[in-house]
């Protein structure tokens, strides 16, 4: 005997909800969508252009097309660097971090200080920090005889900017996996003695295996914000030298509101966020997966 | 392997302690016979633990002196050791099989491939891993997982000693019998010496030769399963061991009498080194106190307990102190008036918590 009220009235609840995800995100994006299938001659008409736009930026040979991949490559190049620096840097960081004193305290501070700093305030300490009159590294290295001008050479500027990210990021790597570590239990450590394992074995049969579930977050979290990074770059090197910097986000930004090409820069930011979402996706599956293998 | 022997082993966290109250494990001398089976008994922090600790070198004892064989190991670190020790969670190595786990305490030594895989293969045969050895490790259940840690205890063939601290607790009621036979036939096929932390009584019990009963950072009394029934050296041993415990009464005790709540019992051996009238602690097991149709101590059965087994009776004594006594099968039995009897022989006089013992009477055992 089924007594349930029939009554749909609960919905009104979300209501609130779905009026704030609207005005926040489904109305500016269905502006984004229509841009990107019509073309406007200003005076607010607008003409259907079909996937036009779409067509344009997927294909290389075309000026649109060449820049977009240009940025897509450059922008997988530097997440792919910094993630190769900032993953292992930041499980040897967590693993020199004490375990237990004042000195923990005292430590976690110091390290989480870069993460406390907002973007364009990092951006301008390495824009300075670098220059070659008046900056620390850029005369430092200037008088050490090394080539370096993040304005004039390509290298330099791409040492900085993942200089600048890896000083920035890796802390945040370090604190997720100091905090899988403390996770730890100590009889994993004991019986590690017992068994007569060496230090490089413990890493590599205790600690990694169960610092992988925090890798997988962290990886994502700094794909993330790599792939969207846009004002510590651009703060340092505008985008250049030339394009050699110019990154998805700075490249959109310029032709959206430099050059107002509305219709290809809304292809290009729906193209951009299907390929964020993708790449989360595949985080996601992955995590999930794994995880359903381990109760298998 | 060899005899461990503990020489005035003492420990005290944070060190120099003042008084006995800091010690977590108070000074005990004892020899750990090779090939024998320990059980260490007690109640949650009684020691138990840091004492094995010590032993497997993962705690430095602040005092005293330990010995493997002739050799003072007292500050060698664990790897030196030579020990194996399995301890309460499972503890295996995610991205390895079975067979890797088991191997991994050899491979860590050098030994060589061949001994190794004969060896592992032994191994599982008694713990029933053989038909898992090539699975990964992490997708097993938390028994299976233990089994594994047992097998990597096990599985080196010179180790001193093999330490286990309360390996059961994580497995399955059912599962915990047949691991603990199973541990048994290892101990007997291996001829190694454990030592098995437990606060399980019944464990402890079936698994041990001899049991060291812990309490307050200290050992109150090594012995084998029926001499801690039969004699408990200590009150608590007394009401520790057994199920339900020693009934401990207040008493004065005169010769070969007891004075307990205006009643006289009669004592199975005489005390004429304690003074005439001196107020005593006396013991006696529930098995050995039981209601009877003839004559006995006049009592009040104030509650019945029907354990299905047997029957437990609480028989009030009149002066404020009772008894658990056992209900002779057949035996009809109602709240009231009834009759007890206490087997004098089995009446144990403690004094400051310790056993004291008189002198046989004549034809009686004590």
């Amino acid at each position: 005997m089924d007594s349930r009220v029939w009554d749909n009235r609960a919905w009104l609840f979300v209501v609130p909800v779905m009026a704030f995800v609207l005005f926040s995100s489904l109305i500016p994006m269905m502006t984004v969508v229509n841009y990107s299938f019509q073309d406007s001659m200003g005076q607010n008409s607008f003409f259907w252009n079909g996937p036009g736009w779409f067509q344009n930026l997927l294909d290389p040979t075309t000026a649109v097309g060449a820049r977009f991949q240009g940025a897509l490559l450059r922008n997988f190049a530097f997440s792919f660097t910094v993630l190769a620096i900032e993953i292992p840097l930041g499980i040897a960081v967590a693993l020199c971090i004490p375990k237990s004193g004042w000195r923990v305290g005292a430590v976690l501070v110091a390290i989480a200080l870069p993460l406390l700093i907002p973007y364009n305030v990092v951006g301008t300490i390495w824009q300075l920090f670098s220059r070659t009159d008046i900056g620390l590294l850029g005369v430092a290295l200037g008088r050490s005889g090394v080539p370096f001008n993040v304005t004039q050479n390509a290298g330099s500027a791409w040492a900085v900017i993942v200089l600048m990210d890896v000083w920035h990021w890796t802390s945040m790597v370090a604190l997720l996996c100091y905090a899988g570590l403390k996770a730890i239990p100590d009889a994993y450590y004991q019986a590690a003695r017992i068994d007569g394992a060496n230090r490089w074995s413990v890493f590599r049969n205790i600690e990694l295996p169960k610092l992988r579930k925090v890798l997988v977050i962290a990886m994502l979290l700094r794909f993330m914000g790599s792939f969207m990074i846009y004002t510590e770059p651009f703060t340092v090197t505008g985008g250049g030298p030339g394009e050699d910097t110019s990154f998805l986000s700075i490249d959109l930004v310029k032709m959206a509101l430099g050059q107002v090409d509305l219709g290809n820069a809304a292809a290009y930011s729906l193209v951009y966020n299907l390929i964020t979402l993708t790449v989360c996706w595949m985080f996601f599956t992955y995590t999930t997966h794994a995880d359903s293998k381990d109760v298998a | 392997m060899a005899q461990i022997t503990l020489d005035g082993i003492g420990h005290a966290y944070g060190g120099d302690p003042k008084t006995e109250a800091d010690y977590a494990l108070k000074p005990i001398h004892h020899v750990w016979e090779a090939g024998k089976a320990y059980a260490l008994l007690g109640p949650s922090g009684c020691g138990k633990t840091t004492l094995l600790n010590i032993i497997s070198g993962l705690v430095i004892p602040s005092h005293g002196r330990l010995l493997f064989g002739d050799r003072d190991v007292t500050r060698l670190p664990t790897e030196r050791r030579n020990i194996a020790q399995v301890f309460q969670f499972p503890v295996i190595y995610d991205t390895m099989t079975v067979a890797e786990n088991l191997a991994f305490p050899l491979v860590n030594r050098g030994v060589a491939r061949p001994r190794i895989d004969a060896r592992v293969g032994e191994i599982a045969a008694m713990l029933d891993l053989t038909a898992d050895l090539k699975r990964r490790a992490r997708g097993l259940t938390a028994d299976a997982k233990q089994k594994i840690s047992l097998g990597r205890g096990l599985v080196r063939s010179d180790v001193s000693a093999v330490l286990f601290d309360e390996p059961l607790t994580v497995i399955d009621p059912a599962l915990k019998w047949e691991l603990r036979s199973k541990l048994k036939a290892v101990h007997r096929a291996l001829d190694l010496l454990m030592i098995y932390v437990t606060h399980d009584q019944v464990e402890a019990l079936t698994f041990a030769d001899k049991v060291v009963v812990m309490n307050d950072g200290r050992a109150v009394q090594i012995g084998t399963p029926a001499e801690l029934f039969e004699r408990p050296e200590h009150t608590f041993v007394g009401y520790f061991i057994g199920s339900p415990g020693m009934n401990l009464l207040r008493g004065e005790v005169a010769g070969a009498e007891a004075r307990v709540d205006g009643h006289v019992l009669p004592l199975g051996a005489a005390y004429p080194a304690l003074p005439q009238g001196m107020a005593v602690t006396l013991g006696i097991r529930p098995d050995y106190a039981t209601l009877t149709a003839g004559d006995g101590l006049p009592v009040t059965v104030t509650r019945v307990d029907d354990l299905g087994r047997k029957r437990l009776a609480h028989a009030s004594l009149g002066g404020g102190q009772s008894v658990v006594a056992t209900v002779p099968h057949g035996m009809g039995v109602e709240t009231g008036p009834a009759r007890l009897r206490l087997d004098p022989g089995k009446i144990h006089v403690y004094v400051d918590e310790r056993r004291v013992a008189g002198r046989d009477l004549v034809g009686r055992a004590a």
